[in-house]
């Protein structure tokens, strides 16, 4: 970048500050590269305290005669690229669908929060929505199905993995339709549908065949991080797979807690596979980008202007049966934390109870303080250091590179587990494994990069000359930044603060590894429950899990309004 | 008869592998003295809510009587602490290492004795362990087949149960025989948890007991007699697997879940190793009142739980006042009530006060939970080889 788009003296005065970039990067980067390394040692046989002294490919012989392992790999594969592929189809057509209709806010609206409530609270919702002694299934037995005993089938979780694409897919859809509206500012994609409007292109077509090609590229990095984490989710794959047909992720977390210590070594081999993993699918995934694009050409050449009918209801129609089922899951595990007794084939509980609240109130305090407090302390220095890195970029006219964006978004691609296995080995030699500092660091790993997602294009796109006239007014950087910079993007500020906090609440992996078990979040508890626990417990994790964040959110929503309130009220 | 034969092998092999050591040098008022003012931390599985509370209850008499802050450490798994240990050592960190106490028993306890993980003996410094007559009690030193060498100390004993709902069930199974004929009646209504979650292989272990030739056969290590002795238990499985929940295609995680499959009306019977279980899950709204225990007629698989100090624990002293004050006939009693754990206590009622046994004495029973005397004969736990191999097998044969 020019270093004339600097203000005066803006190198020089940095000081600091022009190191923050850098030094934030190495911190995130170091432990994570020397969590690969200490994964990929006992891969090869190499962990001393395990009476591994010599390099060899026994983990690897082992790993490959586990029954089901290539099973589970492939499940993984498949399904991590088909909820990715259906995610961004979804929001794909229904942005090709709505936009510029009231649509589009509306769903925004249903979408938005659903992105805030953890990955694990919607599967589990899902699960008790859809099992066979669901709320799905209780709602129409006997009367209908003629049940009075769930019916032996497995609906929810599944042997085959559909349900974790479902899930996978009612997380995605919000994520990525949410990046699509920040991408979208940036293309300049009104004037492109006036222009095929103009021309003759219904909306969906003009949207798919002039927006999209521009728009991609700016989602592509966010893309990237969905087929990443589909293909190596643990918490959800936990909660809907069957015990006999997990996927690769499980699989390597069964090994890393096995009794048997020298699946440690199989454990470590399975993580490094898992990275091969995430890089087929990553390489499938850019050949499947290839393809699309070289047939979208010859689509756009032929030149047709209308799309088949039916198309737009069938995005719409997908897009609100995944919010709905998300919603009702939700509503369900709501109920069944104020339920007494709810057996098969009640509808609703025959008894209620504000016991699951009050009797186990202080069993819920432990996990939530935790959750809390670790969500504050993780979004308040990520944002602390994502704005210092957003005011060293103003101030040095120095853009991160493309390839400093990747290095940020490296502890969303890198599949958790191969890094999180061996950074524990680090913890654990730092005395740091189960203490909050070990904890918070690895919650910054996944919340930095979503505030720096979130807060980044606002903060760019705030008009300099507001900057510029502090500035002649004889206001210092500092000051500019405070006074000026901070107030007018409070309402940014305040939402990334939220998006890094709800990340924060919904981690499983790295708080399972850092935390030791001696710090449990909601999050980790709920899990642990999720396979055969009492419904009223999980019940009351969840909607904690789901309050969390968007209270923040709204905070955010209200803040700045009753700020300005106040200040006008003073001055007026 | 055929059970105290097998208690008499055990025993056999038990003394011929192991025997006490010394005690240790420091007197018990030291220990207590240098107990004061330390933070325990108590790594113990923290599944269940009513042994979480009772965790709470020793963490607020420690407190009280001792001036020791208990944390309980909760794990899903208890291989979780072990795990720690070794990561600890492997760190160098062979002092002030973060486990000061372990819930542990069978495999986990077989893995830190073999790679001297574990401090002690212990057990010849615990002033309760004199309340426990090991003469009468022999399989409380044998944790599955292996000798505790007084590196663990027990705090309860657990039995494997069978639960059903007389709404549904009325003549429920007296062996493993009549079991697979009722899910061939009931396809669908009958499962069981998929090794190695323990209580799936404590169920695969109950099966091969009644199945096999010569069951002394399993307290001896797994050799190559391996395929010959299990083979009745896959012949069974081969048969019992098409009828099961979900045809065996899927399984419950453990007790808790056989318990909400079992109150859904999912299937017939749920499996426990707390003899009080369904008890305490009617008290909880868990279950109807209509649910009752039983066991097979030749006995089920029972089995003691210990506590165990790493060697570089950091509160020592600590967990050796909590080790001595679990095995109290207070903490025991308190243990074995119903509403609060429903576990059979390790100490020898004839070694007690008259105080003591009357603490026991006054323990209610829940209308679900049986009593001594229809629990029936105990069988012991085979070799934890046998556990590795059969669970090995099974995952090939059934894991996918």
């Amino acid at each position: 970048m020019a270093a004339d788009a600097a203000p005066p003296d803006g190198s020089r005065r940095a000081g600091f500050l022009r190191l923050v970039p850098g030094l934030t990067l190495a911190v995130f980067l170091g432990p994570v590269a020397a969590g690969l390394v200490g994964t990929l040692l006992p891969a090869f046989g190499f962990l001393p305290a395990l009476g591994g002294e010599a390099v060899s490919l026994d983990p690897w012989r082992t790993l490959a005669e586990y029954p089901g392992v290539a099973d589970a790999t492939l499940r993984s594969f498949v399904t991590g690229l088909s909820a990715t592929a259906i995610s961004f189809t979804l929001v794909a057509l229904f942005c090709a669908a709505a936009y510029g209709t009231r649509w589009f806010g509306r769903v925004r609206a249903v979408l938005a929060p659903l992105l805030a409530v953890p990955h694990a609270a919607l599967a589990m919702g899902l699960a008790f929505l859809l099992a066979p002694s669901g709320w799905i299934l209780r709602a129409l037995s006997p009367w209908l199905t003629g049940f009075d005993r769930p019916p032996d089938l497995a609906l929810a979780p599944d042997p085959y993995g559909w349900n974790l694409v479902l899930a996978l897919v009612m997380k995605e859809v919000p994520f990525l339709f949410l990046m699509t509206l920040g991408a979208l500012n940036q293309v300049p994609a009104e004037r492109s549908m006036r222009v095929a409007q103009s021309l003759g292109y219904d909306r969906m077509s003009g949207w798919l065949k002039t927006v999209l090609p521009r728009l991609y590229p700016q989602i592509r990095l966010p893309v990237f991080a969905v087929v990443a984490f589909s293909v190596s989710v643990v918490d959800v794959a936990m909660i809907l797979t069957v015990t006999p047909a997990p996927t690769l992720g499980v699989l390597i977390l069964r090994w890393a807690n096995d009794p048997d210590l020298t699946l440690q070594f199989q454990a470590a081999a399975g993580a490094c596979l898992q990275g091969v993993v995430v890089l087929a699918a990553l390489g499938t995934w850019i050949a499947a980008e290839k393809a699309a694009a070289s047939l979208g050409r010859i689509w756009i050449r032929r030149g047709a202007r209308r799309m088949p009918a039916g198309l737009n209801a069938a995005a719409l129609g997908g897009l609100c049966g995944a919010a709905l089922l998300g919603v009702l899951g939700l509503v369900g595990l709501t109920i069944w934390s104020f339920a007494r007794r709810w057996r098969f084939p009640d509808a609703l509980p025959s008894e209620w109870s504000l016991a699951n609240w009050t009797r186990r109130a202080d069993q819920l305090a432990e996990p939530l303080m935790t959750t809390v407090w670790l969500g504050l302390a993780s979004a308040a220095i990520a944002l602390v250091l994502v704005l210092l890195c957003l005011e060293a970029e103003q101030r040095t006219g120095r853009r991160p590179t493309n390839r400093a964006l990747w290095l940020l978004y490296t502890p969303l691609i890198v599949p958790q587990v191969a890094f999180l296995f061996g950074a524990q080995i680090l913890l654990v030699g730092g005395g740091l494994d189960g203490h909050w500092i070990g904890l918070v660091w690895a919650h910054l790993l996944f919340v930095l990069p979503y505030i720096f997602l979130s807060l980044s294009d606002p903060y760019r796109a705030l008009d300099s000359r507001y900057a510029r006239a502090a500035a002649c007014l004889g206001a210092g950087p500092w000051r500019i930044f405070g006074r000026v910079k901070l107030p007018m993007l409070l309402r940014p500020i305040l939402i990334a603060f939220a998006v890094g906090f709800a990340v924060s609440v919904g981690e499983y992996l790295p708080t399972v590894f850092a935390g030791a078990g001696r710090l449990t979040t909601l999050t980790t508890e709920a899990v642990a429950l999720a396979g055969g626990g009492d419904r009223r417990t999980i019940g009351t994790l969840v909607v904690l899990q789901g309050v969390l964040p968007l209270a923040l959110f709204a905070l955010a929503a209200v803040t700045p309004v009753l700020m300005r309130r106040a200040t006008f009220g003073r001055e007026g | 008869m055929a059970i105290s034969k097998i208690w008499r092998a055990a025993l056999a092999v038990g003394l011929a592998l192991g025997g006490l050591p010394a005690a240790q040098a420091q007197s018990w008022e030291e220990t207590v003295a240098e107990a004061r003012g330390q933070t325990l931390y108590w790594n113990a599985w923290g599944g269940d809510e009513g042994i979480n509370d009772y965790v709470a209850w020793v963490g607020e008499r420690l407190a009280e009587e001792y001036d020791i802050e208990l944390v309980h450490v909760k794990l899903s798994d208890t291989a979780e602490a072990v795990r720690k240990v070794v990561a600890e050592k492997a760190a160098g960190r062979h002092a002030d290492g973060s486990v000061d106490l372990i819930w542990i028993n069978g495999e986990n306890f077989k893995a830190m004795k073999d790679q001297d993980l574990l401090h002690g003996p212990i057990t010849p410094s615990l002033p309760n362990y004199a309340l426990i007559d090991v003469a009468a009690n022999p399989a409380i030193e044998l944790d599955f087949t292996i000798p505790t060498g007084g590196y663990e100390s027990p705090y309860g004993q657990a039995k494997l149960v069978f639960i059903y709902d007389t709404q549904t069930v009325s003549e429920p199974p007296a062996s493993m025989a009549a079991l697979l004929d009722h899910a061939a009646a009931n396809p669908g209504r009958v499962t069981y948890p998929a090794p190695p979650q323990f209580l799936g292989t404590t169920f695969l272990k109950q099966a091969l007991y009644e199945l096999v030739d010569d069951p002394e056969a399993l307290l001896l290590e797994a050799g190559d007699n391996f395929d010959a002795v299990t083979a009745p238990l896959w012949a069974y499985l081969d048969r019992l697997h098409p009828v099961l929940w979900r045809d065996g295609k899927d399984f419950p995680s453990g007790d808790d879940a056989l318990i909400r499959l079992l109150d859904e009306g999912a299937v017939d019977f749920a499996l426990s190793f707390h003899p009080g279980k369904a008890s305490s899950a009617i008290a909880q709204d868990l279950l109807p009142d209509t649910v009752r225990t039983f066991v097979l007629a030749e006995g089920t698989i029972g089995n003691t739980h210990y506590v165990a100090i790493p060697y570089n624990a950091a509160h020592k002293a600590a967990a050796m006042v909590a080790a001595n004050f679990l095995l109290s006939p207070e903490a025991q009693a308190r243990k074995q009530h119903p509403d609060v754990w429903g576990d059979m206590t390790v100490l020898s009622m004839d070694r007690l006060s008259e105080e003591g046994r009357a603490q026991f004495d006054a323990l209610p029973r829940g209308i679900a939970t049986l009593g001594p005397a229809e629990l029936g004969p105990t069988l012991p736990e085979p070799h934890p080889s046998w556990m590795t191999r059969i669970e090995a097998s099974w995952l090939e044969r059934y894991g996918s």
